[in-house]
């Protein structure tokens, strides 16, 4: 078959299984996009703007485990882009991105719509490529999507000047079935030692606790996580990126750790003795002041990344494998012999865990007429049952978001973690929503963050996606407004926005329906009314408490038993 | 991290002889706040092949982690370093240096020459060319026995290492 570059981009893409492709056109991929037209192998996804392709291949990823698919321009295109990638970099999601550049003989030369795309995505991919000769193109899109999905995974930029896609040159094509490259080798098996000493220590283990991370979510380890904790009686918590790897309505899962994480899980992160942390990688926010973080435990680490063992927390038994595959050893070998685990001292572990859990860390005061960020989360997961896929965007909703919505499947839970990016939550709910045709996805979210990307609305339109926006609008910039309060005296330094928008107009001005709630008593009854509306996008716009903290928390440089719970805590 | 005593180590990386490959390396040095004393990379025998050879200094945890992130770099093959797992080592860095030479001092600097082993590569009414080869701490001697008025020019290849006996680095 001979092919120009353009239409080996388009069918190769058809040949890798690409279901969907998002991206914005122009001049750099006018051919590109000529060849995607006449062949029509992938269905494309038109956005508003490049950083929600990027988003919206990334919830497509991240909901279906397929690796991503995003198509900009050169020059500000990639460089729109950029925040996406960067995004998908820090929680080691798959992406393939292909920016278009400037023709081979102008690189270099400050041209129209240049930039230097490698060198800008170097710091945030996994790897990129720069392909020079059409005759590399296949090859180099195999790699990509290897390099992408394979061993600790993440996005691969894939730079195309536009003389590579010249409709004119055709050069024999066949699909690459599989590649080997000499320099990238992913360790997957865990070392069977290492795996013996980890379950050796953990039946010496007398205050045991499993902490886990995005990586479980990414190895699709839930199945041998959970028949693992549940076998030994483990208590287990997650990270914000590893929830519902775990099923959090098991009365073995803690709730999440970590900077709001629940009492009951900071407070046995500190006592235990052995921690076995899996696909996590002591992340800041998790462990809190380094110093004080598991001041007592041995602990063991099963992560796909080398780089990730040792990295800010020494650790004792490192396992570098994929997750599953150890966790699968793991059940293996505990089919020999008896006497796992230490009984008698769980039993006191779970003892004094329950104690902690009596704190009820989590409760609020439901009966104000004022509504309460935590109610809606709550209602939302009742109305859906605990069924939707949730993104997100990043602030205290974010967080209220992880704390009430009990997530008891992988996937569901699409959220920026590592990076933060507000304006996350809109996109990647186009793509969760395209890869989960028929099933509930909600965009928790905030008056701040949703205007950083609210132009996809329109893609929500003409993909007729029927997201359910759940806008908690406090009419700040609720997290770092919180901040201001606790550690610069209440100056509310440019967290109040003075002028937002009518966001059930703006909803319907972009074709879709608005509602705007403002009494508790209302909430549940408008979550039912909009998740009814099965073929609509619904903006439920929830005017909240307006100065809502996010309890419990853990403050910058304490350890995890000194978590402060909400003042009123005691009261309700 | 407990141990903060920082070390020199010499780094071999046989990496992809591709363009971009270096400003990777040289990207993950800066990104992350690690040091290089001195780089130097060429091709080997392998065409597709560059052999590089970083100095660098840290603590027993970051020189890990030095070696840990750039074995993660797609386009690195493999790489040692040479100051662990009791290899022993030879450096060598290679010193191009332009002195004065008015006919008075002549004698004197050939001295110095033949001391340190070098050899003149080029020669006029008032000038010498040196070549000379052998360990930093060499250079830097040969250097400071020079009269710092007379030197014209210096260039430095930076640190080359190889291990002894027949280990070796290689795919």
């Amino acid at each position: 078959m001979e092919l120009s570059g353009s239409e080996i981009i388009a069918q190769f893409l058809k040949d890798e299984g690409v279901e969907y492709l998002f991206g914005y056109p122009g001049g750099a991929v006018l051919h590109i996009y000529d060849a995607l037209f006449q062949a029509d192998t992938v269905k494309h996804i038109l956005v508003r703007h490049e950083q929600g392709a990027v988003h919206a291949a990334d919830g497509y990823s991240r909901s279906s485990g397929k690796t991503g698919v995003a198509l900009v321009t050169s020059g500000p295109g990639m460089t729109n882009a950029v925040t996406g990638i960067a995004t998908a970099y820090s929680d080691s999601i798959p992406l393939v991105v292909l920016t278009g550049q400037v023709s081979t003989a102008f690189i270099g030369s400050d041209a129209f719509q240049e930039v230097d795309s490698v060198g800008i995505s170097r710091p945030c991919v996994k790897h990129n490529f720069l392909v020079k000769d059409v005759k590399d193109l296949a090859e180099t899109l195999k790699k990509a999507f290897y390099v992408a999905s394979t061993g600790r995974p993440g996005p691969v930029v894939v730079d195309i000047p536009k003389d590579v896609t010249d409709p004119n040159i055709k050069i024999p094509y066949t699909h690459p079935s599989s590649i080997e490259m000499r320099s990238y080798n992913p360790v997957t098996k865990g070392h069977p030692y290492q795996i013996k000493k980890a379950l050796k220590l953990i039946a010496q283990a007398k205050k045991p606790v499993v902490y886990t991370g995005g990586g479980v979510v990414l190895s699709n380890a839930s199945q041998s996580l959970t028949a693992l904790v549940q076998r030994l009686k483990l208590p287990i918590t997650s990270t914000l990126m590893g929830l519902g790897a775990y099923p959090a309505t098991d009365e073995q899962f803690l709730g999440m750790l970590g900077m709001h994480g629940t009492y009951e899980s900071n407070m046995a992160m500190h006592d235990t003795d052995v921690l076995i942390a899996i696909g996590a990688r002591f992340d800041d926010r998790v462990t809190g002041h380094l110093e004080q973080f598991c001041p007592n435990a041995k602990i063991i680490h099963i992560d796909i990344d080398p780089a990730s063992i040792s990295k800010t927390v020494k650790v004792d038994i490192p396992i570098v494998g994929d997750v599953d595959d150890v966790l699968t050893t793991m059940l293996e070998m505990l089919k020999e012999g008896d006497n796992h685990t230490d009984e008698n001292a769980l039993k006191d572990w779970w003892k004094q865990i329950n104690q902690w859990r009596k704190k009820n860390c989590l409760k609020y005061n439901k009966k104000t007429k004022t509504i309460k960020p935590q109610y809606v989360v709550e209602k939302l997961y009742d109305v859906t049952q605990g069924d939707a896929f949730i993104t997100s965007d990043v602030g205290q909703h974010q967080m209220f978001a992880a704390q009430y919505y009990k997530f008891d499947q992988p996937r569901r839970w699409i959220n920026s973690g590592g990076l933060g990016t507000m304006g996350f939550g809109l996109p990647a709910a186009v793509g969760v929503q395209l890869a989960n045709p028929g099933k509930d996805v909600a965009c928790i979210t905030g008056d701040g963050s949703i205007q950083m990307n609210i132009q996809e609305l329109a893609t929500c339109l003409q993909y007729r996606l029927p997201i359910k926006i759940i806008n908690l609008n406090n009419r700040f910039l609720g997290m770092v407004r919180q901040w201001q309060e606790f550690f610069y005296e209440g100056r509310y330094a440019m967290t109040y926005m003075d002028s937002i928008p009518d966001f059930v107009k703006l909803a319907e001005s972009y074709g879709h329906v608005g509602m705007k709630v403002e009494q508790t008593s209302d909430v549940e009854d408008a979550l039912k009314e909009a998740f009814a509306m099965k073929d609509k996008l619904v903006f439920l716009d929830f005017i909240i408490n307006r100065e809502e903290n996010v309890y419990p928390m853990i403050v910058a440089g304490k350890g995890h038993h000194e978590m402060q719970l909400a003042p009123d805590s005691e009261l309700v | 991290m407990e141990n903060n005593k920082s070390m020199r180590h010499i780094i071999s990386i046989l990496l992809e002889n591709e363009s971009g490959a270096l400003s990777r390396v040289a990207g993950l040095f800066s990104a992350r706040a690690y040091n290089i004393e001195s780089l130097t990379v060429a091709p080997t025998e392998d065409p597709t092949l560059s052999r590089m050879t970083l100095v660098t200094r840290g603590s027993e945890e970051i020189i890990e982690q030095i070696t840990k992130q750039l074995n993660k770099l797609i386009d690195v093959v493999k790489l040692n370093d040479l100051n662990i797992n009791g290899i022993k080592h030879i450096e060598r860095e290679m010193m191009l240096i332009k002195v004065k030479a008015p006919a008075a001092a002549r004698d004197e600097i050939m001295r110095l020459i033949t001391i340190f082993r070098g050899n003149i590569i080029d020669v006029t009414d008032e000038s010498y060319t040196i070549e000379l080869t052998g360990t930093s701490d060499k250079l830097d001697a040969f250097i400071a026995s020079l009269d710092c008025d007379s030197i014209l020019e210096t260039v430095r290849s930076g640190v080359m290492g190889i291990a002894r006996g027949t280990y070796s680095l290689h795919i």
